[in-house]
């Protein structure tokens, strides 16, 4: 195994990180509509994710940085070509990171409300759109001979990627109820093992859907793998759900999050771009990659600093592993500024 | 019309507007996450009530500022592969090592930390927490680190060969990279203005409240903080101001005399406070000068020669090939002056600051005041008259965005004068941009975002100022009795968390 190919492996693995964490929290913003019968019960929810959302969204970063030095061309070919969509990920993710910060800020309720819907609208569109942005890699797009995206915006919103979308924002609302059904008390608890099973039985079809055409255009005996492990392990997901066992559920929809991203990776090697104009112009690991003295360099990089980081983040989790209801959150306490911290 | 609206024109456009106002944040938040952990150590080491209500209310503008400053930082990881895509391809290998280091160890420490800080307060124990705000501070430091060495390769790139069959720049020494004097210079200089630029916000809003003469043991503590942090800052930002410019008169001499529109060479070289150019004919109209000064400020002698514009200008010609390597000249020019100007206001009114508000030293005894008691301004044996000490809080206050000014202007000094290149001597910004990238396309991510960036900053700016003007907050019962136990004290499960969102 080259270098090479151990970072396309790594980025894989950057990306499964971000749509494990990310995804729950994408969820619980999400179900601020879909679940939270009143204010109250929204903000439960927003704390549940409060102290760690912004560390999940290092992965993010994280996987473009690494794409950048271990793949320049990948990162070149994918953000100048993805060009509208990534935009309008980013504006999301703009808006979504100071609301979570300034929505207590103020006490009126027409300010709070704004940043509500504003955590909504900001969840739910990248969870729609990271699904169509993959299936449009996986399934190849228009690249011509200079390693360049040449096709237009329509050509992004094809059929297979739009039910990518579709996948990645019910199973994403799925990982975060499980999430929610872990993290809070009360009734919302048990409302959201209920929400859970009818999110999960939509995305279990839309997945089967997405992962078998997956499978029937570029599968092999190993995506096939995954595509057993991601359909078992959201049927156990759902069961463990429905059973009322939050720690399996949740495991379990993360597992599904692993294989399905596990899956597209699988598919797309020894791509990482393929071109629908010319398979020579498609970008590969080989093509695309950075020198070896860079892949080295970045290699003892991931090696030394992620374990560290797993380690601090998962501390994170155990901190505040304790679960939250309404009484937990003091009704105006914090939003008049003199008992602010 | 036609080079108004090209690609590179938009995306140059974007990339400074985006940057300029991400900058904004990034030295404030710099200096205050360190700040807020100096004033947190302080009251874990002593226990005094005023620390702690110092940490909480600086703490808030902290996390106002800084949450603005993460989310604009997100559009600069990604901006490079939308809009200068054949910048990515041509120095990817290179480029991308820095920035993959600084996401993979300064973002996810400064993201997860700073969550345990803001919902940590009844989950750790004091000094536990207060581990988690220098966590936080040690991020800010490396995450300006990595990208100040990727931007210091573009400013004078080293440790690298051209791979001609790939048609790209290589990485050949990394560590080059990361310790070469143009990094290490930057990054002092960046460090001491972060800390200017803290110390005088620090400065104006103490000002604010002692001039209204409330919170005034906070304020007092603060004062002295920013004041000192303000005068060492500028006293820094000054001395690696002048490393660094000696080192550009090495690496980038057309940079340099272009702050300076000298046109022709000298022998000494004058320092130039004013002057009108006239860019076509390739001299200045008018100049005021001080003889003998430049010469100085390049090679630390009053005599020696300093290419000019016009020579340096063929040599690059001999060089690279014909082509026009001057920058801007007035913008060069200009923003020289006004980073050098606004950031040395701020300097001397902290210095004086200092020595107004003096608290032993050649002090007549009548004059020292108490902690409940607003510091009396001295100049020499008597305080200030009422209008004048109303005039000093005031100036400190309408100056705290000084440094701020300066700060921008000292990027887009650095960046515009090193065009026509994006890498210097490597590659040139035509040949950066995207090329498959329409015009629509740029444009509307510029428009998007600039309306975007100036929405949330009237709503950061108004926040800011409410919270400032709400003072530090008054202390509960559980901020003074922080848990012993990781996770909480957990005898009433029912209690509400301390802060939530």
């Amino acid at each position: 195994m080259e270098l090479h190919d151990v970072w396309f492996v790594l980025i894989a693995v950057l990306w499964t990180g971000y749509f494990f964490l990310e995804g729950f929290d994408f969820g619980v913003g999400i179900l601020t509509r879909l679940l939270a019968r009143d204010r109250p019960e929204k903000r439960v929810l927003i704390n549940t994710i409060g102290p760690v959302w912004d560390g999940n969204e290092v992965w993010l970063l994280t996987a473009g940085g690494a794409t950048f030095a271990a793949f320049p061309e990948w990162y070149a070919t994918l953000f100048s070509g993805f060009y509208l969509p990534l935009l309008l990920i980013l504006i999301c993710l703009i808006i979504r990171g100071v609301a979570f910060e300034y929505r207590v800020k103020r006490p009126e309720e027409r300010w709070q409300r704004n940043w509500e819907t504003a955590i909504f609208w900001t969840s739910l569109l990248p969870a729609f759109l990271w699904g169509v942005a993959f299936g449009n890699i996986v399934r190849g797009v228009k690249i011509d001979r200079e390693l360049e995206y040449v096709g237009t915006v329509g050509d992004l919103l094809n059929p297979y990627a739009l039910l990518g979308g579709l996948v990645t924002l019910s199973l994403f609302t799925f990982h975060g109820t499980v999430f929610v059904g872990l993290k809070t008390v009360g009734e919302i608890r048990e409302r959201a093992r209920g929400l859970a099973l009818r999110v999960g039985l939509v995305t279990a079809v839309l997945a089967l859907l997405f992962l078998l055409w997956t499978q029937v255009e570029n599968g092999d005996g190993a995506s096939l793998v995954a595509v057993a492990v991601a359909v078992a392990s959201l049927v156990t997901a759902l069961a463990a759900a429905r059973a009322g066992r939050e720690g399996w559920a949740f495991t379990l929809s993360g597992l599904t999050i692993v294989a399905v991203v596990a899956m597209l990776f699988l598919t797309l090697f020894p791509n990482v771009m393929p071109s629908t104009l010319n398979p020579d112009w498609s970008l590969t690991v080989t093509n695309a990659s950075s020198s070896a003295y860079t892949l080295k360099i970045m290699t003892w990089l991931a090696v030394v600093a992620t374990p560290v980081v797993l380690l601090y983040q998962g501390w994170t989790y155990w901190v505040f592993r304790k679960r939250i209801g309404t009484q937990h959150i003091a009704p105006d306490a914090h939003a008049a500024p003199q008992a602010a911290h | 019309m036609e080079l108004a609206l090209a690609p590179e024109t938009l995306a140059r456009w974007q990339f400074g507007i985006t940057t300029v106002y991400h900058f904004l944040f990034v030295p404030l938040t710099i200096s205050l996450a360190a700040l807020t952990a100096g004033l947190q150590t302080a009251w874990v080491r002593t226990e005094k009530e005023k620390y702690l209500r110092a940490t909480k209310f600086w703490g808030k503008l902290f996390l106002i500022n800084i949450a603005m400053g993460v989310v604009t930082g997100i559009v600069q990881e990604f901006q490079f592969g939308m809009n200068w895509s054949d910048y990515s391809r041509f120095v990817g290998d290179v480029f991308g090592a820095p920035l993959a280091f600084e996401a993979l160890i300064a973002f996810f420490f400064e993201s997860t930390f700073i969550g345990l800080w803001i919902f940590g307060w009844d989950k750790l124990p004091k000094r536990i927490h207060l581990a988690c705000i220098w966590m936080v501070s040690i991020g800010t430091l490396l995450s300006a680190y990595f990208i100040l060495a990727a931007n210091s390769w573009m400013q004078h790139p080293v440790g690298y060969r051209i791979n001609e069959e790939k048609g790209r720049a290589e990485l050949t020494d990394f560590w080059a990279v990361l310790s070469q004097n143009t990094t290490l210079n930057q990054v002092f200089h960046s460090f001491s203005a972060a800390f200017l630029t803290g110390g005088a916000f620090m400065v104006g809003i103490a000002a604010f409240h002692l001039m209204r003469k409330k919170h005034i043991p906070v304020m007092r503590t603060s004062l002295r903080l920013g004041l000192v942090t303000l005068a060492v800052g500028g006293l820094f930002t000054a001395i690696s101001g002048d490393t660094l410019g000696k080192v550009m008169y090495e690496q980038q001499p057309m940079k340099m005399a272009a702050a300076e529109a000298l046109w022709d060479g000298e022998k000494p070289a004058p320092f130039s406070v004013f002057a009108y150019g006239d860019v076509d004919k390739g001299h200045n109209k008018v100049a005021l000068e001080i003889p003998g000064l430049l010469s100085f400020l390049a090679h630390s002698d009053f005599e020696s020669y300093v290419p000019g514009i016009n020579d340096t200008n063929e040599a690059l010609q001999e060089q690279f090939g014909p082509g026009d390597y001057k920058p801007i000249v007035p913008v060069a020019y200009w923003g020289f002056r006004w980073m050098i100007g606004f950031g040395m206001a701020s300097f001397s009114l902290g210095l004086l600051g200092l020595w107004l508000t003096r608290k032993k030293f050649l002090l007549p005894a009548a004059h020292r005041t108490g902690e409940e008691e607003v510091p009396h301004l001295v100049l020499l044996k008597k305080p200030l008259g009422a209008k004048l000490t109303r005039w000093y809080w005031l100036l400190a206050l309408w100056t705290m965005g000084f440094p701020l000014i300066a700060n921008s202007w000292g990027w887009i000094f650095t960046e515009m004068g090193r065009q026509p290149w994006v890498v210097y001597g490597v590659l040139q910004t035509r040949d950066a941009v995207s090329p498959g990238v329409s015009t629509a396309e740029v444009l509307t991510s510029m428009i998007a975002f600039t309306t975007l960036y100036a929405v949330l900053a009237v709503i950061e700016v108004k926040l800011l100022v409410k919270y400032v003007k709400a003072g530090p907050p008054e202390l509960t019962e559980a901020d003074l009795n922080p848990p012993t136990k990781i996770g909480g004290d957990l005898r009433d499960a029912d209690k509400p968390m301390a802060f939530s969102y």
